[in-house]
Protein backbone atom coordinates (compact mmCIF):
# COMPACT_ATOMS: atom_id res chain seq x y z
CA UNK A 1 0.00 0.00 0.00
CA UNK A 2 1.40 3.18 -1.21
CA UNK A 3 -0.02 6.65 0.22
CA UNK A 4 0.31 9.66 -2.34
CA UNK A 5 -1.19 12.83 -0.58
CA UNK A 6 -2.09 12.83 3.29
CA UNK A 7 -3.78 15.36 4.65
CA UNK A 8 -5.01 15.70 8.38
CA UNK A 9 -7.84 17.77 9.62
CA UNK A 10 -9.26 18.48 13.23
CA UNK A 11 -12.66 18.25 13.55
CA UNK A 12 -13.93 19.78 16.53
CA UNK A 13 -16.89 21.48 15.77
CA UNK A 14 -20.34 21.34 13.86
CA UNK A 15 -19.08 23.93 11.32
CA UNK A 16 -15.90 21.35 10.55
CA UNK A 17 -17.87 19.37 8.49
CA UNK A 18 -18.86 20.82 5.42
CA UNK A 19 -14.85 22.24 4.90
CA UNK A 20 -14.03 18.24 5.86
CA UNK A 21 -16.68 16.89 3.35
CA UNK A 22 -15.91 19.69 0.51
CA UNK A 23 -11.86 18.13 1.25
CA UNK A 24 -12.89 14.51 0.83
CA UNK A 25 -14.73 15.78 -2.04
CA UNK A 26 -11.43 17.41 -3.63
CA UNK A 27 -9.24 14.14 -3.10
CA UNK A 28 -12.56 12.04 -5.21
CA UNK A 29 -12.08 14.50 -7.69
CA UNK A 30 -8.22 14.80 -7.49
CA UNK A 31 -8.14 11.01 -8.43
CA UNK A 32 -11.09 10.99 -11.00
CA UNK A 33 -13.42 9.08 -8.73
CA UNK A 34 -16.85 9.11 -10.47
CA UNK A 35 -19.86 11.01 -8.57
CA UNK A 36 -21.67 7.82 -6.75
CA UNK A 37 -18.93 6.71 -5.82
CA UNK A 38 -17.49 10.15 -4.12
CA UNK A 39 -21.30 10.77 -2.78
CA UNK A 40 -21.25 7.47 -0.88
CA UNK A 41 -17.57 7.92 0.75
CA UNK A 42 -18.57 11.79 1.45
CA UNK A 43 -21.93 10.29 3.04
CA UNK A 44 -19.87 7.65 5.13
CA UNK A 45 -17.53 10.02 6.26
CA UNK A 46 -20.40 12.40 7.04
CA UNK A 47 -21.83 10.01 9.29
CA UNK A 48 -18.66 9.00 10.99
CA UNK A 49 -17.41 12.58 11.76
CA UNK A 50 -20.93 13.53 13.21
CA UNK A 51 -20.23 10.15 15.80
CA UNK A 52 -17.31 11.87 16.19
CA UNK A 53 -18.73 14.97 17.29
CA UNK A 54 -21.32 13.63 19.23
CA UNK A 55 -19.78 11.24 21.36
CA UNK A 56 -16.33 12.21 21.48
CA UNK A 57 -16.46 15.77 21.22
CA UNK A 58 -14.99 15.56 17.96
CA UNK A 59 -11.37 14.32 17.22
CA UNK A 60 -9.38 14.25 13.92
CA UNK A 61 -9.16 12.65 10.80
CA UNK A 62 -6.54 11.72 8.14
CA UNK A 63 -7.44 11.74 4.31
CA UNK A 64 -4.87 10.02 2.27
CA UNK A 65 -4.78 8.53 -1.28
CA UNK A 66 -3.54 5.51 -1.59
CA UNK A 67 -2.59 3.30 -4.33
CA UNK A 68 -2.69 -0.94 -3.89
CA UNK A 69 -2.31 -3.50 -6.63
CA UNK A 70 -2.64 -0.93 -9.36
CA UNK A 71 -5.79 0.35 -7.74
CA UNK A 72 -6.25 3.82 -6.86
CA UNK A 73 -8.65 5.06 -3.44
CA UNK A 74 -9.03 6.78 -0.92
CA UNK A 75 -8.86 6.33 3.07
CA UNK A 76 -10.06 8.18 5.40
CA UNK A 77 -9.00 7.09 9.94
CA UNK A 78 -11.15 8.90 12.06
CA UNK A 79 -9.51 8.80 15.06
CA UNK A 80 -11.01 10.38 18.83
CA UNK A 81 -10.50 9.83 22.61
CA UNK A 82 -14.05 9.87 23.44
CA UNK A 83 -15.51 6.87 25.20
CA UNK A 84 -15.09 4.53 23.35
CA UNK A 85 -17.68 1.66 21.91
CA UNK A 86 -18.19 -1.22 24.76
CA UNK A 87 -20.09 -3.59 22.40
CA UNK A 88 -19.47 -3.17 18.93
CA UNK A 89 -21.17 -5.80 17.18
CA UNK A 90 -24.30 -3.92 18.99
CA UNK A 91 -23.05 -0.71 17.66
CA UNK A 92 -22.49 -2.23 14.19
CA UNK A 93 -26.54 -3.43 14.12
CA UNK A 94 -28.59 -1.30 12.10
CA UNK A 95 -31.54 0.74 14.09
CA UNK A 96 -29.19 0.82 17.46
CA UNK A 97 -28.26 3.89 18.82
CA UNK A 98 -27.40 5.20 22.07
CA UNK A 99 -28.38 8.51 21.17
CA UNK A 100 -31.47 10.08 19.49
CA UNK A 101 -30.75 8.94 15.74
CA UNK A 102 -32.02 6.31 13.72
CA UNK A 103 -29.40 4.25 14.17
CA UNK A 104 -27.93 4.33 10.48
CA UNK A 105 -24.63 5.69 11.41
CA UNK A 106 -22.41 3.22 11.33
CA UNK A 107 -24.21 0.19 9.52
CA UNK A 108 -24.73 2.84 6.56
CA UNK A 109 -21.69 3.78 6.36
CA UNK A 110 -20.11 0.31 6.26
CA UNK A 111 -22.65 -0.14 3.65
CA UNK A 112 -21.69 2.49 1.64
CA UNK A 113 -17.62 2.05 1.27
CA UNK A 114 -15.56 -0.81 0.31
CA UNK A 115 -13.50 -1.33 3.65
CA UNK A 116 -14.25 -0.65 6.52
CA UNK A 117 -12.57 -1.07 10.11
CA UNK A 118 -13.78 -0.15 13.61
CA UNK A 119 -11.60 -0.56 16.56
CA UNK A 120 -12.71 0.54 19.89
CA UNK A 121 -11.02 0.80 23.36
CA UNK A 122 -13.21 2.07 26.48
CA UNK A 123 -12.36 4.70 28.06
CA UNK A 124 -9.44 5.57 25.64
CA UNK A 125 -11.39 6.10 22.26
CA UNK A 126 -12.85 4.83 19.02
CA UNK A 127 -10.38 4.62 15.74
CA UNK A 128 -12.59 4.11 12.45
CA UNK A 129 -10.65 3.42 9.07
CA UNK A 130 -12.70 3.28 5.57
CA UNK A 131 -11.36 2.95 2.44
CA UNK A 132 -12.99 2.90 -0.82
CA UNK A 133 -11.80 2.62 -4.23
CA UNK A 134 -11.86 4.76 -7.55
CA UNK A 135 -14.21 2.79 -9.52
CA UNK A 136 -15.69 1.52 -6.31
CA UNK A 137 -14.57 -1.85 -6.07
CA UNK B 1 -27.52 33.31 12.12
CA UNK B 2 -27.99 31.68 8.79
CA UNK B 3 -30.80 30.62 7.56
CA UNK B 4 -33.19 29.07 4.67
CA UNK B 5 -35.44 31.18 3.06
CA UNK B 6 -39.19 30.14 2.80
CA UNK B 7 -41.37 30.98 0.57
CA UNK B 8 -45.25 31.38 0.44
CA UNK B 9 -46.81 30.87 -2.88
CA UNK B 10 -50.99 30.09 -2.15
CA UNK B 11 -51.66 27.56 -0.32
CA UNK B 12 -47.72 26.21 -0.53
CA UNK B 13 -44.36 26.86 1.01
CA UNK B 14 -41.79 26.64 -0.84
CA UNK B 15 -38.03 25.51 -0.04
CA UNK B 16 -35.01 25.57 -2.05
CA UNK B 17 -32.03 24.28 -0.27
CA UNK B 18 -29.14 25.83 -2.19
CA UNK B 19 -25.93 24.46 0.20
CA UNK B 20 -25.00 21.83 1.72
CA UNK B 21 -26.71 22.05 5.37
CA UNK B 22 -24.62 21.29 8.52
CA UNK B 23 -26.94 20.39 11.04
CA UNK B 24 -27.75 23.09 13.38
CA UNK B 25 -29.19 24.71 10.27
CA UNK B 26 -31.18 21.60 9.02
CA UNK B 27 -32.40 21.76 12.44
CA UNK B 28 -33.63 25.53 12.22
CA UNK B 29 -35.34 24.48 8.91
CA UNK B 30 -37.17 22.08 10.47
CA UNK B 31 -38.12 24.49 13.15
CA UNK B 32 -38.53 27.14 10.95
CA UNK B 33 -41.13 24.90 8.56
CA UNK B 34 -43.75 23.80 11.05
CA UNK B 35 -43.95 27.71 12.82
CA UNK B 36 -44.84 28.60 8.74
CA UNK B 37 -47.63 26.02 8.48
CA UNK B 38 -49.09 27.01 11.82
CA UNK B 39 -49.08 30.76 10.92
CA UNK B 40 -50.49 30.19 7.27
CA UNK B 41 -52.17 27.18 7.60
CA UNK B 42 -50.14 26.23 4.16
CA UNK B 43 -51.49 22.90 2.81
CA UNK B 44 -48.14 21.95 1.21
CA UNK B 45 -44.65 21.56 1.51
CA UNK B 46 -42.19 21.90 -1.19
CA UNK B 47 -38.76 21.07 -0.76
CA UNK B 48 -36.38 21.53 -3.51
CA UNK B 49 -32.80 19.57 -2.72
CA UNK B 50 -31.48 19.40 -6.47
CA UNK B 51 -28.35 21.36 -5.17
CA UNK B 52 -27.71 19.20 -2.31
CA UNK B 53 -24.99 16.86 -3.10
CA UNK B 54 -24.97 15.15 0.34
CA UNK B 55 -28.11 13.45 1.88
CA UNK B 56 -26.66 11.54 5.05
CA UNK B 57 -29.13 9.58 7.61
CA UNK B 58 -29.34 13.05 9.69
CA UNK B 59 -30.64 15.16 7.10
CA UNK B 60 -32.84 12.02 5.77
CA UNK B 61 -34.36 12.18 9.27
CA UNK B 62 -34.99 16.12 9.80
CA UNK B 63 -36.96 15.58 6.31
CA UNK B 64 -38.85 12.40 7.57
CA UNK B 65 -39.62 14.93 10.83
CA UNK B 66 -40.36 17.62 8.62
CA UNK B 67 -42.81 15.14 6.40
CA UNK B 68 -44.47 14.50 9.60
CA UNK B 69 -45.01 17.42 11.53
CA UNK B 70 -46.52 18.74 8.84
CA UNK B 71 -48.99 16.18 8.37
CA UNK B 72 -50.49 16.40 11.74
CA UNK B 73 -50.98 19.79 10.69
CA UNK B 74 -52.51 18.95 7.48
CA UNK B 75 -50.04 20.00 4.98
CA UNK B 76 -48.33 17.41 2.81
CA UNK B 77 -44.82 17.47 2.17
CA UNK B 78 -42.90 16.64 -1.34
CA UNK B 79 -38.98 16.53 -2.10
CA UNK B 80 -37.88 17.36 -5.19
CA UNK B 81 -34.81 17.45 -7.54
CA UNK B 82 -32.86 14.45 -5.82
CA UNK B 83 -29.79 13.82 -7.52
CA UNK B 84 -29.38 10.23 -8.46
CA UNK B 85 -26.30 9.77 -6.78
CA UNK B 86 -27.77 11.05 -3.78
CA UNK B 87 -30.56 8.38 -4.16
CA UNK B 88 -28.43 5.65 -4.89
CA UNK B 89 -26.35 6.11 -1.71
CA UNK B 90 -29.34 6.62 0.69
CA UNK B 91 -30.87 3.40 -0.46
CA UNK B 92 -27.65 2.13 0.24
CA UNK B 93 -27.43 3.74 3.86
CA UNK B 94 -30.56 2.68 4.42
CA UNK B 95 -32.88 5.12 4.53
CA UNK B 96 -36.06 5.34 2.62
CA UNK B 97 -37.68 8.43 3.60
CA UNK B 98 -40.85 6.82 4.43
CA UNK B 99 -43.86 9.30 4.64
CA UNK B 100 -42.04 12.02 2.41
CA UNK B 101 -43.64 12.14 -1.17
CA UNK B 102 -40.97 12.60 -3.53
CA UNK B 103 -41.13 14.19 -7.39
CA UNK B 104 -38.52 14.62 -10.07
CA UNK B 105 -38.74 18.52 -10.00
CA UNK B 106 -40.28 21.20 -8.93
CA UNK B 107 -43.04 21.39 -11.56
CA UNK B 108 -44.16 17.84 -11.02
CA UNK B 109 -44.16 18.64 -7.22
CA UNK B 110 -46.28 21.45 -7.77
CA UNK B 111 -48.83 19.18 -9.96
CA UNK B 112 -48.31 16.37 -7.02
CA UNK B 113 -49.25 19.13 -3.90
CA UNK B 114 -52.19 20.41 -6.51
CA UNK B 115 -53.65 16.85 -7.23
CA UNK B 116 -53.45 16.18 -2.67
CA UNK B 117 -55.18 19.74 -2.43
CA UNK B 118 -57.97 18.63 -4.78
CA UNK B 119 -58.34 15.00 -3.52
CA UNK B 120 -59.40 16.94 -0.40
CA UNK B 121 -61.44 19.80 -1.52
CA UNK B 122 -65.35 19.59 -2.06
CA UNK B 123 -66.20 19.09 -5.78
CA UNK B 124 -66.24 22.48 -7.32
CA UNK B 125 -69.27 22.51 -9.76
CA UNK B 126 -69.23 26.40 -9.69
CA UNK B 127 -66.23 26.61 -12.34
CA UNK B 128 -68.49 24.95 -15.34
CA UNK B 129 -71.28 27.16 -14.90
CA UNK B 130 -69.29 29.72 -14.79
CA UNK B 131 -68.58 29.38 -18.61
CA UNK B 132 -71.72 30.88 -19.77
CA UNK B 133 -71.54 33.83 -22.50
CA UNK B 134 -70.83 36.97 -21.21
CA UNK B 135 -70.78 38.61 -24.32
CA UNK B 136 -73.40 40.83 -23.62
Amino acid sequence: MIVMTKDTMDIVREQDVVPFRNRVREFGTRIGMSLVNQTKLITAASELVRNMLKYANGGKVILEVISHNAKTGIRLTFSDQGPGIPDIAQAMRDGFSTGRSLGLGLPGAKRLVNEFDLKSTPGEGTTVTVIHWKHGR
Amino acid sequence: MERIPILKMGPFLLVTIQIDLYDRLALTLENDLINMVSQTGARGVLIDISAVSIVDSFMGRILGNIASMSRIMDAETVVVGMQPAVAITLVELGLTLQGVHTALNVEKGMELLNNKLGDNLEPDDEEEEDQDDRND
